[in-house]
């Protein structure tokens, strides 16, 4: 089996797996974060409640977590079609894993910014600091060893659900096991893409620990 | 002359699970430019929230807080926020940036002012100079003890060049050589500079250390207010006379007698 062609599938498979998982990451966040930050704030212990918008938020966030990924990524296929023109390959599976990504994503970061010291938001509010730049100087600041974490498990998450586009020729990794190991029988190549998908969660996981370490001050 | 702080008929009542506390009841007084003000009472008394009221961190129920001639609770939020960079505050527990160096959490206020950077460093280092503390400009907070700490934050609030600093239980997380030492830092500062201080604690010795002044918090009310001397020589009323004779605590016997000493020498 160790052909070329096998080669240069399973290489062009990484390819593309990286490739979903990234862009998918990438804009995830252009969706998640803004939303974990509205959340965060608008939180009734936030720096500007606002109880519905909040509690429109949180409904979302809810309403499309709850959606098995499976679901969502044939539920959303028209949509799919009407921005990337395609409901298949990475481009394809790149809209419905932004949309299950992103809520995700908005509830970590909203577990981040949480998580910094409601006193030391005090002290900027006591020192005449405006809305936007506690957000920017004292939430996302103070959080960014936090925030770091939750784009290595965001990362690592995307990843798990890239694979599952494989079930509609979304391509990658994924799709590989599932031709291969499952319609064709072929549980080597299946093996093979499993080590190839837990090394890069590993590989990821670990960059993204090591850089978060390093940024964070708060340790001696 | 204009009193630096005024504050009318304050009251703040919190409401949480249908039950209503009444932190600050109907609260009246006025502190003049260049004073060093204490309030004290017992824990719960209300003394957090009326610190947190002068720069409105905490919103009245109702009443006024005038700084200057302006009224806080009559400001929108920008012209707020202008006048808070005016009002500096130190808290228990610090409160510095974990992720920023000590320079740049000197540099934090006057970012927010709008200075520019290099002009901002230049000032922060000064300010760290004026604490004591310029060697550790590169150093992170966790890098520092608890009275060094306090130093930063007090460098932070000296660069925004403010007319009032409020502290509140500024002291009260530091072992009693390092209290010393802040508290005659907050001294040197409001014969400097000037800075009219608002000290709010339960430390009776920190009021004698460095009060002109002192008001007396029970329950929410403001029960006796004057010079230390007035206040702390013939306490009028009796929950004043409780807090000052035992310290607010049982323990307090042998506070009692050291304030006998001191009423001695205050004479």
């Amino acid at each position: 089996m160790w052909d070329k062609e096998m080669i240069t599938m399973l290489v062009d498979g990484t390819v593309d797996t990286l490739y979903m998982t990234l862009i998918s990451t990438l804009f995830g966040y252009v969706l998640g974060l803004p939303m974990g930050i509205l959340l965060a704030v608008t939180d009734k212990e936030g720096i500007r409640p606002n109880g519905l918008l909040y509690k429109i938020l949180d409904f979302i966030a809810n309403l499309i977590r709850s959606i098995p990924f499976l679901i969502l990524l044939i539920l959303v296929i028209p949509l799919t079609k009407l921005i990337v023109g395609q409901s298949y390959g990475p481009n394809g599976t790149v809209v419905p894993l932004v949309i299950a990504a992103a809520p995700f994503i908005g509830r970590m970061v909203e577990s981040s910014l949480k998580e910094v010291d409601q006193g030391v938001i005090e002290a900027a509010i006591s020192m005449g600091a405006g809305t936007g730049e506690i957000i920017w100087k004292v939430l996302l600041a103070e959080a960014r060893t936090s925030l770091l974490v939750g784009v290595t498990i965001a990362i690592g998450t995307i990843l798990g659900y890239s694979a599952m586009a494989g079930v509609v020729g979304g391509g990658g990794l994924g799709d590989i096991a599932i031709r291969y190991g499952y319609y064709r029988y072929q549980t080597d190549v299946m093996l093979v893409t499993i080590v190839i998908l837990v090394l890069l969660v590993q590989i990821m996981q670990g960059l993204g620990m090591l850089l978060s370490k390093k940024m964070d001050k708060r340790r001696v | 002359m204009e009193p630096m702080i005024r504050v009318e008929h304050l009251n703040k009542v919190f409401r949480s699970a249908g039950e209503e506390v009444t932190a600050a009841d109907d609260i009246s007084f006025a502190i003049d430019k260049g004073d060093i003000y204490g309030v004290i009472g017992l824990s719960g008394a209300g003394k957090s929230t009326l610190v947190r009221c002068l720069n409105l961190l905490e919103k009245p129920s109702s009443g006024n807080v005038y700084i200057g001639e302006k009224n806080l609770t009559k400001l929108s939020g920008k012209e707020l926020r202008m006048e808070r960079r005016k009002i500096g505050m130190i808290f228990q527990h610090f409160n510095l940036l974990m992720q920023r160096t000590v320079l740049d959490n000197v540099c934090f206020p006057l970012e927010i002012a709008g200075m520019k950077k290099k002009e901002a460093r230049e000032r922060a280092r000064k300010m760290l100079q004026t604490v004591g503390l310029e060697d550790k400009a590169k150093a992170y907070p966790v890098q520092l003890s608890g009275g060094q700490k306090q130093r930063v934050a007090i460098a932070r609030v000296l660069a925004a060049n403010p007319e009032i600093i409020l502290c509140d239980e500024a002291t009260s997380a530091l072992d009693p050589q390092t209290t010393k030492s802040i508290l005659d830092l907050l001294r040197d500062i409001n014969q400097q500079y000037g800075i009219t201080i608002v000290v709010i604690t339960h430390e009776m010795s920190v009021v004698r250390e460095i009060c002109s002044h002192v008001a007396v918090l029970d329950r929410g009310r403001l029960v006796e207010s004057g010079t230390v001397k007035e206040v702390f020589g013939a306490p009028k009323t009796e929950a004043a006379r409780r807090l000052i004779l035992y310290g607010g605590s049982p323990a307090g016997r042998w506070e009692e007698r050291r304030i006998a000493e001191d009423l001695d020498h205050v004479g």
